[in-house]
């Protein structure tokens, strides 16, 4: 979809964040442990503020005004640790909070992993990387209900089999955080979210359906335009409109951009420290061996300039950098965090609180090539359900779709499951197509994966 | 008996230096428009939580948080805002964001306010303090004794020991106000099972509305750790499930998730007012079998699910969503029932303070029907025994749902055969509970662990169901 501009960008009226209570409460917990004997300790403080204003059948439902504090406090007593939060900054709240985890640390148990992360790894230098994350827009009750107004107008309109709907949403929303820790480092950021979103419902022939569109970007003028997002809402609810079963079998699979990405998470899943420390993983010792074919290459981009899961630092202050967790297909890297990497015996991969803008790349086909390559099989443009097991890795999850027969999209699928291993879901990756879905912390295209079975009728 | 109230005010306004007639203020700023309902939602909520893993409890948080969430309701328009800040000036402040929905010009003639009181379903007790630190600490220490006691195989076990203490101030535009002051504690207990380089997993838990003493209580830590060890046990062996449309039989209790996906939310208010739930309309049609009788159930002391008012203030009730196979009636909260013309059923609940009220349920389940267990097992000639699940899913518009099934057998010629793989189910929800042949006689409520999610909020419920034999259900197995 096309990144039309909209020149209301960075509108920065209204009451900018300020951080300074932020990194004063975070100063204070600190010296509030040290004067409590902690021998280390980390804080990070967070303030956001929003607006969500959603519509309804070309009438405001709901305005929301949001505005959320929050500060996180571990200590640490030699090798026994324990945190707290409070949504105050008080001082006196801040000391609360401080005793709450001194106290919690006499009680839990002892283990030499415990602590801040190694001071030569913290991002010392990269704390004032400026990756472009933060453009507040703050508009008017009014505005904000107005383009939620067109883009709903725009999906009710699409056709008339397109009845009822769930609303359309414009929401706008900024926040700051600081991070401190007793090694002296302080790290700010500060990012801002724009969305539009629509959700609308379907009839024929007596059956029901509903799908949804959204756009999400750091800046209000990347987001597509409100009138764009109503309109594809429309187009995927009609597309699955007269959805029906299909037999059991097994055929090829294509998940759509938008759901490929929960393959992907459940690859993080598998190698993440706190999997592999506990040997809850079908990925145990891996490391170094094939799990995808020779062409697949997953890797991290944490310092790309305005994306979705950009960050100069992780959770505990170290440095994060582009780097292969998967090249060649073998897997060369977990996902760690200080904790688990000392239990695993090895270094913090700047993992702690997650992976920074995972990206699988793509080929050169489209997602019309890969269906087009297709004699029979299904596009599954929806998953529901939690049927993931990370230790065994058994997969079996409800999806909706579209069914293809010789290259051409026949008819709309619901009311099966699609089952197999996520071992060989991995390896039977067939292709990854070159329709990145940008909004999301995980960037990857459509993905095919052979040999999976679908039950139905 | 202990003074609702007076606790409720001694915790919420007291410290903050808040009265009545503060209350009076901010009741009469959001009335000043025109406004056909409003509501303050005074929260303050301590949380703590504690994890054990090999063999030690290595980390624990505490959290408080408060804060007082102002709603203005004109027509279907609702404005809401709030504050973490229990000061006046931030109050007043988020009360005019929240009124800005409606025009001006309503009326400002000051609110008489009434205490509303319901008999406590739960103890007010703060149940952070109902165990010292040191014996929370060796209860988890107790568990793992007793999970790797059960088999040499147990690899790993992880157990964690969960509470919170809520206590809620409900003010609303109609004079009533309403205090409620909830417990809840929460047991979880998974393993990990090695054997021939094979894992497998298996997780049990409980709780409820009350002290950690009632996990302490007939050895109930023990049953867990137990419960747990013995579904790995049977993952080990378990083989691949069968893929396809078969007679499935669920065991009681915990499956009952099956009914809080298949027809619960299909079942809200909300869904039903906008006309988006597959259950749309139907009220007096028959949607299940006669031998189906569902209830969403709010009252029962001490429950997971239960609440003595929802939080709009309104008393929790025992609502016949299901009678004898006929469609009876929606959960409703107050905005739901008064678009409608109907009365709320004390379904209007909210994560905290933080986000606006819904429907939502709280205990979901079927009662008893007539059979015996093991009859309806052996009425089966080929099917699927399925008696734990992970968790479900549902898409309310076409009314498809599934659950997913942690611990399942293949039924042959009426026995219990070989466990399978956790498999999918999924079906149609107003069409699943017409093709339920067989309910049992054997009501079991699941133990206390289940958490809804809807529209990004979290609250705790229950679920619960007889033995029930429901013949075409897709099984989402691997072998063809």
């Amino acid at each position: 979809m096309s990144k039309k501009s909209q020149a209301m960008d960075s509108d920065s009226t209204g009451v900018a964040l300020d951080d300074a209570p932020l990194a004063e409460a975070v100063q204070a917990a600190l010296a509030e442990a040290s004067r409590q004997g902690a021998s280390a300790a980390e804080a990070a403080a967070s303030l956001g503020q929003g607006l969500s204003v959603n519509v309804r059948m070309g009438e405001v439902e709901t305005v929301e005004h949001t505005r959320d504090r929050g500060l996180v406090v571990s200590v640490y007593f030699g090798q026994c640790t324990g945190s707290a939060s409070t949504s105050d900054y008080a001082p006196a709240a801040v000391r609360e909070a401080v005793l709450a985890a001194c106290s919690i640390a006499r009680y839990t148990q002892e283990d030499s992993c415990h602590g801040l992360a190694d001071p030569e790894r913290l991002a010392t230098d990269a704390v004032d990387l400026d990756l472009d994350l933060y453009h507040p827009w703050r508009p008017s009750v009014d505005e904000a209900r107005d383009l939620a107004l067109v883009c709903e107008d725009k999906a009710l309109s699409a056709d008339a089999r397109i009845d009822n709907s769930e609303g359309a949403s414009v929401d706008a929303h900024e926040g700051c955080e600081v991070y401190g820790n007793t090694h002296g480092f302080i790290g700010y950021t500060r990012k801002s979210r724009q969305g539009i979103s629509c959700s609308v419902i379907g009839t024929e022939n007596g059956a029901m359906q509903r799908d949804y569109w959204y756009s999400a970007a750091r800046r209000f003028g990347e987001l597509d335009s409100a009138a764009e997002v109503g309109e594809q809402a429309a187009a995927r609810t009609l597309r699955r409109l007269g959805s029906r079963r299909i037999p059991t079998c097994q055929v090829p699979v294509i998940y759509e951009a938008p759901v490929a990405s929960s393959l992907l998470s459940h690859f993080i899943g598998a190698v993440s420290g706190g999997a592999l420390y506990r040997k809850a993983t079908f990925l145990l010792d891996h490391l170094g061996k094939q799990i995808f074919p020779e062409f697949v290459r997953i890797h991290e981009q944490p310092l790309l300039i305005g994306a979705m899961g950009s960050s100069s630092f992780d959770n505990e202050g170290v440095a994060t950098a582009p780097r292969d967790i998967v090249s060649d297909g073998v897997l060369r890297s977990y996902v760690l965090g200080s904790y688990s990497a000392r239990r695993l015996g090895m270094e913090t991969t700047g993992n702690a609180g997650g992976v920074h803008n995972l990206t699988i790349d793509s080929g050169e086909q489209d997602l019309e090539a890969l269906i087009k390559g297709i004699e029979k099989g299904l596009l599954v443009t929806e998953l529901i359900g939690f049927g993931v097991n990370t230790v065994t890795g058994d997969y079996s999850r409800g999806v909706s779709g579209l069914w293809i027969e010789n290259g051409e999209i026949v008819h709309p699928v619901e009311e099966v499951t699609v089952a197999g291993n996520l071992k060989d879901i991995f390896s039977n990756i067939v292709a990854v197509a070159n329709d990145v879905d940008p909004r999301r912390n995980i960037r990857c295209g459509s993905i095919r994966v052979d040999g999976l079975t679908i039950a139905g009728e | 008996m202990t003074d609702t109230f007076k606790l409720v005010t001694d915790t919420l306004l007291v410290p903050a230096g808040l009265e009545t007639s503060d209350i009076d203020r901010l009741m009469g700023r959001l009335l000043s428009q025109d406004i056909d309902y409003a509501d303050l939602y005074f929260q303050y909520s301590r949380q703590e939580g504690w994890a054990l893993e090999d063999g030690a409890v290595k980390s624990g948080s505490r959290s408080t948080d408060q804060g007082v969430g102002l709603r203005a309701v004109s027509g279907e328009k609702t404005g809401f805002a709030y504050s973490d800040e229990f000061v006046l000036p931030a109050l007043a402040q988020a009360a005019d964001a929240a009124r800005a929905i409606a025009k001006s010009g309503g009326t400002t003639s000051p609110v008489q306010w009434r205490n509303a009181k319901s008999p406590p379903l739960y103890t007010p007790a703060d149940p952070l303090s109902s165990l010292s630190d040191q014996d929370k600490v060796e209860l988890l220490q107790a568990v793992e004794v007793q999970a790797r006691a059960c088999d040499p195989r147990v690899s790993q076990v992880m157990a964690s020991l969960a509470a919170v203490h809520d206590v809620v101030l409900v003010a609303r535009s109609d004079g009533q106000m309403t205090a409620d002051v909830r417990p809840l504690v929460r047991l979880n207990v998974t393993v990990i099972v090695e054997q021939n380089g094979r894992r497998e997993q298996g997780s049990y838990g409980g709780g409820g509305r009350f002290g950690y003493a009632w996990l302490r209580e007939e050895d109930r830590a023990g049953s867990y750790a137990r419960e747990a060890v013995r579904q790995a046990l049977v993952n080990l062996e378990a083989v691949d499930s069968p893929a396809g449309t078969m007679t499935v039989v669920l065991g009681p209790g915990w499956p009952g998730i099956l009914l809080h996906e298949a027809i619960g939310h299909g079942l809200e208010g909300d869904f039903n007012r906008k006309g988006t739930s597959a259950f749309s309309g139907r009220i007096g049609e028959q949607v299940a079998s006669p031998e189906c009788t569902v209830v969403d159930n709010g009252t029962i002391a001490d429950r997971r699910g239960s609440l003595t008012v929802d939080d709009e203030g309104t008393p929790s009730q025992n609502t016949v969503l299901i009678e004898n196979g006929v469609l009876k009636g929606y959960m409703q909260d107050t905005l739901n029932a008064r678009l409608t013309g109907t009365a709320s059923t004390g379904n209007g609940r909210r994560e905290s303070y933080a986000h606006l009220p819904m429907p939502r349920m709280t205990n979901t389940y079927m009662l008893a029907g007539s059979h015996d267990p093991g009859e309806i097992t052996a009425s089966v000639d080929q099917g699927l025994y399925a008696v734990n699940f992970s968790g479900g899913q549902v898409d309310i518009t076409s009314g498809k749902f599934v659950f997913s099934a942690s611990e399942a057998y293949r039924i042959e010629k009426g026995k219990i055969g070989a466990p399978v793989k956790g498999a999918t189910l999924i079906g149609n929800g107003p069409d699943v509970l017409t093709r339920v042949a067989m309910v049992g006689n054997d009501l079991e409520l699941d133990s206390g662990v289940g958490t809804c999610g809807k529209e990004g909020q979290s609250v705790p419920v229950g679920v619960g169901q007889p033995t029930l034999r429901i013949d075409g259900l897709t099984v989402g197995g691997v072998e063809v």
